[in-house]
């Protein structure tokens, strides 16, 4: 893997950008990397308006696809789901003939309201985050694709002071940045539940 | 004609055209070629003396009550401690230099005043306006306009034979005075003169907040654009004469009624009409001063006019240098401050005669003292270039970039054009979403409706590039074109493109073949007015024949996507070749038919193919 570059496609989505206090730096953390595209779908298709083709094209042309957004409910804001649903069409992505995306690598990175300590048996969401994103994972197994341990920012609740959020938004650039790079000890991924929990170890 | 060379030099090389007229003055004045005499050029200073007039008219129309009032601390608080602080050192100055008590009093107070029109003008020229320096400087100047008029009631106290004041003690009200009035004051007792002041002043209060607005329609639903501007210069003229009648300074009075009229939405038509005459004006204004500079006093008492000179622009910068740290302007500021009002005024002419006349002052005091200010307004455009070439410069990269949003200058981001059926949408949702607009419209009645909703809306017709730019079309980000008349769109769309290629043109399209002129005019975004409209009941159409909601609404948006495509691609297709168009518009019809047949299909398809399980079901069976 290494000296090639892997094109990395995030799809961005989050409703209300202009009230974001996260995400906002997260996304700005990323914006004009070389090799990366991020893609702001509710900038794009503003009446959830998604243009199929021009979306799967964009697929074909990247390697690692981020699935980048707040976590709601326990899934994607709306638009997301949407794009799932009209994107991954049968006989493209998943079926006998559906084999467009595979070998590509799947990344969630999200941001949750609650802190790590609400995902667990004792804490008010009873399952873990890896638990609440199986559907996304299943979503990427079935598409033939790879996926990654899942970038988490939990507790945006509780983040008040802007150097912690830079912080993340650093981790966040890194990780992607090594994504790009192949600068990732890929053996390693299996250790980790989040991506973001111990950065040094798999850089 | 010694403007036209000399001034276009001096803005080449960078000197400002106030600097050039005063070149152009000194040159055909008495001392240059002596094309104007020394009696010729005072009746020429006075004809111009309306340039500045006409000058406090536009400032006053710039400055909305509320502005005002919110800069009452700078005026009151900075201009007052500066006449007060620069009018004691130079008194003291003065003693020092031998004059008596009373004398140097009258020559600190009229030495305290600075030039409104020069340093107003420079300002301008260089948009410096609306920095804080230029805020602050403008609330001293006015603070001296103002104070002018208890200083000219208060010189003749100060005369050097105690009986010629008595007259005048006895209207001692501060606010009665000017050469003229201190004649008529012995006729008339001291409460009428100030009745008949207050009056004037009332009455432009109350004429121009209520009278003018329907005068202005009356003459707008004319449409004669001659008679609007004859209007215009008769309101400041008559306004101008009538204070000079009841003994107030013109300036300003017209100041007064441009701040009354700042509110009208006739306000950027007036500002159109007057300023070429304003200019000119003052153009020749300047060019008086220059040539009344007295070369032969120079010549007699080069040393003591030097030193004065020096020394006003020296103990007048330290002041206002000290005045703009104490409040709190930043480093950078308070030398630009200090600088741009660091010379003696126009006024100063009028109060040494004034002085004289009322022997308050001996002729060989203020002969030397008047060629010192002039002297010393020549020298305000070249020390702003000092401070421009030498000073600026050092602060550039200390001072980090700051936001415009923090000066307030009455300019909105968004100028809509047309504020008719179509505008008003675009108007209101703008509104609606806390964006501010200007919006320029020429049916008066509409005017006046909407005014009575708070929208902020003038009088005027947007295909006259001068007026998009009164309306601020440089400083703002988005011009909206949303005027009826097919010709006009084109017109202002193209003009505006020329004029501002930073703007952003969002224009109207009356229909597909005016859309594709739109965009080879480089409009930045064109709607045809009727298409969304049209969509939207295309899509009640569909639900009425049974289509789901949610499927006739997604037919819909395939259907405006293809379309948009397809009109973007046909407007640069004719760009390309002019042939292609015509004989693509020839075809019309046909085309179309063919055209949306193919697409109807594709459409439905790809209307169809989203959550379409068949293809699975196929291929587990």
């Amino acid at each position: 893997m290494l000296g090639t570059s892997n094109q990395i496609l995030i799809l961005f989505a989050h409703p209300a950008l202009e009230k974001s206090r996260v995400n906002r730096h997260l996304i700005q953390a990323v914006r004009g990397l070389d090799s990366v595209t991020v893609h702001d779908l509710y900038e794009e298709y503003p009446d959830l308006h998604i243009n199929v083709k021009l979306e799967q094209n964009l697929l074909l042309a990247h390697d690692i696809i981020v699935f980048h957004h707040p976590f709601y409910w326990y899934s994607s804001p709306a638009i997301l789901k949407e794009w799932q649903d009209l994107v991954l069409q049968h006989g493209f992505a998943y079926g006998h003939e559906g084999v467009a995306l595979r070998g590509k690598k799947f990344l969630s990175a999200i941001t949750t309201g609650g802190s790590d300590k609400a995902y667990c048996r004792q804490g008010y969401n009873f399952f873990t985050i890896r638990e609440l994103l199986v559907p996304f994972e299943q979503t990427a197994r079935l598409c033939g694709m790879e996926y990654l341990p899942p970038f988490v920012v939990h507790g945006t609740h509780q983040l008040r002071e802007q150097d912690q959020i830079a912080r993340h938004a650093e981790d966040y650039r890194r990780a992607i940045v090594a994504l790009r790079d192949g600068a990732i000890a890929w053996d390693k991924l299996s250790q980790v539940k989040l991506l973001n929990e111990n950065l040094a170890l798999i850089l | 004609m010694a403007a036209v060379v000399s001034v276009p030099i001096a803005k080449r090389l960078g000197l400002g055209s106030v600097l050039g007229y005063l070149i152009a003055g000194i040159l055909i004045g008495p001392f240059g070629f002596g094309f104007l005499g020394q009696e010729h050029s005072d009746d020429v200073m006075h004809f111009a003396e309306f340039g500045v007039v006409m000058m406090l008219f536009l400032v006053g129309l710039e400055l909305q009550p509320a502005l005002l009032w919110r800069l009452r601390i700078p005026i009151l608080g900075l201009g007052g401690l500066q006449v007060a602080v620069t009018a004691l050192v130079i008194a003291v100055v003065g003693i020092i230099a031998g004059l008596s008590w009373p004398m140097a009093q009258a020559v600190g107070l009229i030495l305290a005043q600075s030039s409104t029109a020069i340093v107003l003008q420079t300002l301008n020229e260089k948009g410096l306006m609306k920095t804080e320096a230029g805020q602050s400087a403008f609330s001293v100047l006015l603070f001296q306009d103002i104070a002018v008029i208890p200083i000219l009631a208060f010189l003749p106290l100060l005369a050097m034979k105690p009986g010629s004041s008595t007259s005048l003690m006895s209207n001692g009200v501060i606010l009665v005075a000017t050469g003229q009035a201190a004649e008529q004051g012995a006729a008339l007792p001291g409460w009428l003169q100030t009745l008949v002041v207050v009056g004037t002043v009332g009455s432009i209060i109350v004429v121009g907040r209520f009278l003018m607005r329907p005068i202005f329609r009356f003459i707008a639903d004319t449409q004669l654009k001659e008679i609007f501007t004859a209007t215009a210069l008769l309101l400041v003229i008559a306004i101008a004469l009538a204070m000079q009648q009841v003994g107030l300074s013109p300036a300003l009075g017209t100041f007064v009624a441009g701040v009354v009229l700042a509110d009208n939405e006739y306000r950027h038509e007036l500002e159109t009409d007057i300023d070429p005459f304003k200019g000119l004006l003052l153009g020749l204004f300047f060019i008086s001063v220059g040539a009344s500079i007295d070369f032969n006093l120079l010549v007699q008492q080069p040393l003591l006019i030097l030193g004065v000179v020096l020394g006003l622009a020296i103990a007048k910068f330290t002041i206002l240098f000290g005045l703009g740290q104490c409040f709190k302007l930043p480093l950078s500021q308070s030398i630009l401050f200090g600088c741009a009002l660091a010379q003696g005024g126009e006024f100063a002419f009028v109060l040494f005669s004034f002085a004289t006349q009322n022997q308050v002052l001996p002729a060989s005091v203020a002969n030397p003292l008047v060629v010192a200010v002039a002297l010393s307004m020549a020298l305000t455009p070249l020390i702003m270039i000092i401070h421009d070439r030498l000073v600026q410069p050092r602060f550039a990269e200390l001072t980090p970039d700051r936001d415009d949003d923090e000066i307030d200058d009455n300019e909105n981001p968004v100028v809509i054009a047309g504020f008719g059926r179509f505008g008003q949408i675009v108007g209101r949702l703008l509104a609606a979403n806390g964006c501010k607009a200007t919006i320029l419209d020429h049916n008066p009645g509409q005017i006046e409706m909407l005014r009575r909703f708070g929208f902020k809306i003038f009088y005027g017709d947007a295909s006259r590039i001068d007026l998009l730019q009164t309306a601020g079309a440089a400083r703002a980000k988005l011009l909206v074109v949303a005027i009826d008349e097919r010709d006009t769109i084109l017109e202002v769309v193209e003009l505006a493109r020329k004029r501002f290629p930073h703007l952003k043109i969002l224009a109207r399209a009356i229909d597909r073949s005016h859309a594709y002129e739109l965009m080879r005019r480089g409009a930045d975004g064109v709607q045809r007015e009727t298409f969304g409209s049209a969509l939207e009941m295309g899509m009640e159409a569909l639900k009425l024949l049974g289509v789901r909601s949610y499927k006739a609404r997604r037919a819909v948006l395939v259907f405006k996507e293809h379309d948009e495509a397809a009109l973007q691609e046909m407007a640069f297709a004719g760009k390309r070749d002019e042939t292609v168009l015509i004989a693509r518009s020839r075809q019309l019809a046909q085309q179309l038919e063919q055209l949306l047949q193919a697409d109807d299909q594709e459409l439905t398809n790809e209307v169809d193919l989203a959550w379409d399980i068949s293809a699975l079901r196929q291929e587990k069976s």
